[in-house]
């Protein structure tokens, strides 16, 4: 992705110092701000400057940033920065989301226990919203907000994989399959989400909206590198696929109702139709061969999958309020308003 | 494929039937339904909108019978 802009000391130092490839001198300073901003954080999940600086420093690890040299991937100060950071937000979610691990699961039990936590989930509804309310330029913000996850979707869970053995692996890897298209080139479920942003006159490139992404929808994203990217935390990222999977076929039909009912056509529905009928498989593999299917090898990790559960409905629900609040009170959700120069001219309203 | 796998139908409780490994799925005359992965929830609830896939309606029933008692 481009190099995206500052929003504070951490993430100045940290956009800085990463092009000019040199940055070894500013690596005890960028170690510093983020100490002090992590200290100081009112709340780190709403924190612009934190939450960008962690974004770049996960983008290493995924495709990149434009004129940053690969081998700051691994850089051992550089992951002493991304710690400190995801230290602050681990804490943070493990205060707020209140976890309790059963005795005695069955894969069968525990995808009833997660099942149930999707459903008694009563966080704002954005997917409503947009099947009724939306106007065309809020459902473009709404996809815009979704494009820094969406152009990467399923990678964080893949993380996860050569960490899982056995029934939960097989179950992992089923359905990051389906999500990869099957082995059919141009099915990957990030190109077909690539081609309702062109379908709507939006850059789909990674990353080309990040300048107007609020800090809370890094952090949900964010939040899925933190689990994925850490053996030790490969319940959490089970837990949240799981959640991911059970919360999503019900809502992409009401994206795809908003999309039509705006007089967008197939291209542009295409991405939540296929998400409607894909998610109601994997919402069964991933709460009972997955999340279940793992417990069951390792019992330890109950704990963690239901808290990686828990946070994704918290975090979604947070995003979500941000977005409502946003349009409820007649403005964008976006930290900046969308560049019309950047966008392509597209019809609002026309169907193909 | 020299060999088939075996097909395997998971009862999902409260939900669909997952249908995993080598298998034909046909409509009344015996014509192929238009199929794009390789495991399917088939409804059972009978209220998809995509039949004869799942679409999760079957959560919603669910919860309006909840709701109900």
């Amino acid at each position: 992705m481009k190099l995206p802009h500052p929003r504070g000391p951490v993430s100045e130092t940290l956009l800085n110092a990463l092009p000019r490839n040199d940055a070894a001198d500013a690596l005890p300073e960028l170690l510093a701000a983020a100490g002090d901003a992590a200290a100081a954080t009112e709340d780190v999940l709403y924190d612009d400057d934190l939450q960008l600086a962690l974004f770049c420093l996960y983008e290493l690890h995924y495709g990149g940033i434009d004129g940053v040299d690969d081998r700051w991937e691994w850089d051992v100060q550089l992951l002493q920065v991304r710690a400190l950071i995801e230290q602050r937000v681990e804490s943070r979610l493990r205060e707020s989301v209140a976890v309790s691990a059963p005795e005695k699961l069955t894969p069968q039990s525990v995808a009833d226990r997660l099942f149930a936590l999707a459903a008694d989930d009563d966080g704002p509804s954005v997917s409503a919203f947009l099947a009724r309310e939306a106007t065309p330029e809020q459902a473009k913000e709404f996809v815009v907000l979704r494009s820094v996850y969406q152009l990467k979707e399923a990678d964080p869970h893949t993380w996860a994989i050569p960490r899982l053995r056995g029934r939960a692996k097989s179950a992992m890897v089923e359905i990051q399959a389906d999500e990869y298209g099957g082995g059919k080139p141009g099915r990957i479920h990030a190109e077909l989400f690539a081609n309702t942003m062109q379908g709507l006159g939006l850059d789909p490139s990674f990353g080309a909206y990040v300048d107007c992404i609020p800090a809370i929808t890094l952090a949900s994203v964010n939040t899925m590198s933190l689990f994925g990217l850490q053996r030790r935390l490969r319940g959490a990222i089970c837990g949240h696929l799981a959640i991911y999977e059970m919360t999503s076929s019900i809502p992409n039909g009401k994206y795809a109702r908003g999309f039509r009912r705006l007089g967008f056509g197939d291209e542009v529905t295409e991405y939540f139709d296929e998400h409607v009928e894909a998610d109601s498989v994997h919402e069964q593999i991933a709460g009972r061969d997955l999340a279940g299917g793992l417990i069951a090898e390792d019992p330890a990790l109950a704990a963690d999958v239901f808290f990686g559960a828990r946070s994704a409905l918290y975090l979604d629900g947070l995003a979500g309020g941000w977005q409502l609040d946003a349009w409820a009170a007649g403005r964008s959700a976006l930290r900046q308003p969308l560049d019309p120069g950047r966008e392509v001219a597209v019809a609002v309203g026309a169907s193909v | 494929m020299t060999s088939k796998e075996p097909t395997e139908i998971v009862v999902c409780p409260d939900g669909p039937l997952l249908v995993r490994g080598d298998f034909d799925l046909v409509d009344g005359d015996g014509a192929a339904v238009a199929r794009s992965r390789e495991t399917v929830a088939l409804c059972r609830c009978g209220g998809s909108g995509i039949k004869p896939y799942c679409d999760g309606t079957h959560k919603l029933l669910a919860a309006r019978r909840k709701a109900a008692q």
